[in-house]
């Protein structure tokens, strides 16, 4: 399914950020990955643009770009997939398990 | 990419022109964080606007407002709010540039990152990327009173990065004397952080593949070297706009995405970033689980300012306002502008000995300077509203709730205020495209807001709708003048609705880029912020549109001035003597001149010797139309002498020389043409450059002419 036929209020996990490349790389570096939660908060009075919540903030894009975004209702994993994290040079901080 | 002016490895301090060492510190952060108020803050308010080079974007320089004996110089430089250093467009390189020092950039010593605590982990992104090029950093985790339930804490951000960091709140100023304090230890002591993300396999030989095809002035050691080819991955593309980009490693780029195949680089690296922030972003908070503020009173406040129907109904209120406050409550202050210029000019009259010196000074360089104040009533209070929409928060939703329908037009959604203070002047509006991000689209929206039917016209209208039309009435009731003037303003805004349409298509270059806009939280605006920014605005327009705008009064002034025909001895001047030094002046000169041009628009000399004239002012028509007239001084209400004379004006062969064709072809010309020089000088200030007020008088010229001649012709052939 994709974030253009979502309903209002249906928390989702995206799957796949697609577009053009300025603006999916845009959108990712936003928050807006593989893996993370993303709903509809609203959408504007005439249709168009969508009202998006990501990570606690506000985000708004087309629908004919929402469309690109392909989703799924399954549980979010706030973390992206790729490697887990190491723990940076020189700090004391534990990486978390 | 060129060689900045400093070389990538040299002495980090230059020195300024007194001969002490001076440091530089640049500020960056996401857009909304309170960036420019802790700026502000940071130079006790008092940088100077300039540009950076290349590109029309602002840019703020101040001096460290540090005390005591041991204060250092240190230049603070702001750089537009960015979420992120990858770019595609000149104005979005303008962050890595200015934090790299390249391409005559100049190269800072230290970065200060302002962030939101509130969204920590969004913008810790940017002081990854930083941390990674190993620019030293002290971070600000500002607009900490709104994270107070969990809020980040600042040691622990330390130790992550390796970096200072600061709590700040810059409304209240809390934390600034300490986020100095930061600055002025880094440099005492600078410390180049640096962190080791973990990526991915096959991106890292991807990464060291690009870094291989660095510039050698790029060079410096092999962390940053990656970084700064990890930035190159995201940001170099084959339809980017970036400048300066070196051939060999755009190709170098180019052959690396090709090579990877189905592999995205982008989310590759995007995903790696944030995976080890979000697995670190628990342990930075106070109670150990990421910290987002609910900000539920600006949740209920959104649900009414963008209800459908409230929403609707709240912005028509607040966009009413606005237009009111520029057409009306303006007024009294232009009356007030006007009537002191008025009592200088009487003043030197009287004073001065009669002569060309006398009138150069009174009408020439006192009208001059009138004709640049006498906009900045409207310029502050158009500030005023533009801050306050601004800083609250709620222009983002104006720009949401307007796309739709600006969109399908060609225009950003930012571009509506601009557009709709256009019917006040377009001068202010054209100094508020400042706020639209893009480059192309603040030009394209400077282009279209001067067809929008200013105030300035509507002396004319108003002259020549009486002069020309019946007072009768259609249908019984419609007034036949009222109808033409609100018909007049109908049609200057489709068309330039619909110039905005093809101009966007054939003339202003660049891509259209998908909408993504930030609704940020409802704030208070800061009022001091605000009025430093009205101040700004206004200052940097009289001292760079305004000179211009003084020249030509002065030149104009001449042309209707020389040669001078009339014997000055103080006497009142007789009308018919006026006429006829008009008649023989260079103005009218250029005005018989132009006549073959403007016959086909039903114009004579007369007309064309008023228009020179208006390229002052729109309104000073009027007044150059009663001297041509022999009236003898025209003010605004009192018109009826010279309408009158217009009206009765005829022919050699005794017929009328104006009819209501004629008066709706004088409408249409005004409506389009772009004869204000005020206009004018301010797009050549905004755009740095003569090409695009040259295209804005010369594409409103013709199709000026060409509408006029459409419909005087085509009023002819229908027998009018």
């Amino acid at each position: 399914m994709t974030l253009g036929e979502l309903g209002i209020g249906v928390p989702v996990t995206v799957v796949s950020v697609g577009g053009e490349r300025a603006f999916r790389r845009r959108l990712m570096e936003l928050g807006l990955l593989p893996g993370t939660e993303v709903e509809i908060v609203r959408v504007a009075p005439l249709g168009d643009p969508l009202e998006l919540g990501v990570r606690g903030c506000r985000l708004s894009i087309r629908r004919d770009e929402a469309v690109n975004i392909e989703v799924s209702m399954l549980p979010a994993r706030e973390r992206s997939e790729s490697a887990p994290a190491v723990v940076p040079v020189g700090s004391g901080v534990p990486a978390a398990p | 990419m060129t060689l900045s002016a400093v070389p990538a490895n040299a002495d980090a301090t230059g020195a300024d022109p007194a001969g002490a060492v001076l440091h530089r510190v640049v500020v960056v952060g996401n857009p909304n964080v309170g960036k420019t108020t802790l700026y502000n803050h940071l130079t006790r308010g008092n940088a100077r606007v300039g540009n950076y080079p290349g590109v029309t974007v602002e840019r703020h320089v101040g001096r460290l407002a540090a005390e005591g004996p041991a204060a250092r110089h240190v230049e603070v430089i702001d750089v537009p709010g960015t979420y992120s250093l990858s770019a595609r467009s000149a104005e979005e390189q303008i962050a890595i540039q200015a934090v790299l020092g390249m391409d005559e950039h100049p190269r800072p010593d230290l970065a200060v990152v302002v962030v939101d605590a509130g969204q920590l982990v969004r913008n810790l992104y940017l002081v990854l990327q930083l941390v990674e090029l190993g620019v030293p950093c002290v971070v600000a985790l500002n607009m900490i009173d709104e994270a107070r339930d969990n809020p980040p804490v600042p040691e622990a951000v330390s130790r992550l990065f390796g970096v200072p960091c600061v709590a700040t709140n810059g409304r209240t100023g809390d934390g600034v004397p300490a986020l100095i304090r930061a600055v002025e230890t880094a440099l005492a002591e600078p410390k180049a952080p640096s962190l080791e993300v973990a990526y991915p396999g096959e991106l890292r030989a991807d990464v060291d593949r690009v870094a291989e095809a660095l510039p050698r002035a790029l060079r410096a050691n092999v962390e940053r070297d990656r970084a700064l080819a990890r930035w190159a991955l995201t940001s170099i593309d084959e339809d980017d706009e970036l400048v300066a980009v070196d051939p060999g490693l755009r190709e170098r780029v180019t052959d690396v995405r090709r090579a990877a195949g189905s592999r995205d680089v982008d989310r590759e690296i995007i995903a790696a970033r944030y995976a080890f922030l979000d697995s670190v972003a628990p342990s930075l908070f106070a109670r150990g689980t990421e910290g987002r503020p609910k900000h539920a009173g600006s949740e209920r406040l959104d649900r009414f300012l963008i209800h459908p129907a409230y929403g609707f109904a709240v912005f028509l209120v607040v966009m009413t306002t606005l237009f009111q406050a520029l057409f009306t409550w303006a007024e009294p202050a232009i009356h007030g502008v006007e009537a002191l210029v008025g009592a200088l000019q009487k003043g030197a009259a009287s004073v001065l000995p009669h002569g060309v010196f006398r009138d150069l000074l009174v009408e020439g360089v006192i009208g001059g300077v009138g004709n640049v104040i006498v906009f900045v009533p409207q310029i502050l209070l158009l500030f005023l509203f533009v801050g306050i929409l601004e800083d609250s928060g709620y222009m983002a939703r104006v720009a949401y709730l307007m796309d739709r329908i600006m969109r399908s037009l060609g225009l950003h959604g930012r571009a509506f205020v601009p557009m709709l203070s256009g019917f006040a002047c377009a001068i202010p509006a054209i100094l508020a495209t400042r706020t639209m991000e893009r480059q192309r689209d603040r030009l394209l929206t400077m282009l279209v807001v001067p067809l929008m039917t200013c105030s300035a016209r509507l002396p004319v209208y108003t002259l020549v709708i009486a002069a020309l039309f019946p007072p009768t009435r259609v249908f019984g009731w419609v007034p036949v003048q009222g109808l033409l003037l609100v018909g007049m303003y109908f049609f200057a805004t489709a068309f330039a609705l619909a110039a905005a349409a093809v101009l966007g298509r054939v003339a202003v270059k660049g891509r259209k880029v998908p909408l993504i806009l930030e609704l940020p939280p409802y704030r208070l605006p800061k009022v001091g912020g605000t009025l430093r920014m009205m101040w700004e605005k206004t200052s940097s327009f009289l001292r760079e549109a305004g000179t211009v705008i003084l020249a030509t009064t002065v030149v104009l002034w001449a042309l209707l001035a020389f040669p001078r025909k009339v014997i000055d001895e103080g006497l009142p001047v007789a009308p018919v003597a006026a006429q006829h030094a008009i008649e023989e002046s260079y103005g009218g000169r250029i005005g018989k001149v132009m006549e073959p041009a403007l016959a086909p628009l039903g114009f004579d000399w007369k007309i064309g010797v008023g228009l020179v004239g208006a390229f002052a002012a729109r309104e000073v028509f009027v007044s150059t139309m009663g001297l041509v007239y022999g009236v003898g001084g025209v003010d605004d209400g009192d018109v009826v002498p010279l309408r009158d004379r217009m009206r009765a004006e005829t022919r050699a062969d005794g017929k009328p020389a104006y009819s209501p064709l004629t008066g709706l072809s004088l409408l249409v010309f005004f409506a389009i043409a772009c004869q204000c020089m005020s206009t004018l000088a301010t797009v050549y200030r905004e755009t740095r450059s003569l090409r695009w007020p040259a295209f804005l008088f010369a594409y409103t010229g013709v199709l000026a002419w060409a509408m006029s001649f459409a419909v005087y012709q085509g009023g002819r052939l229908l027998g009018f």
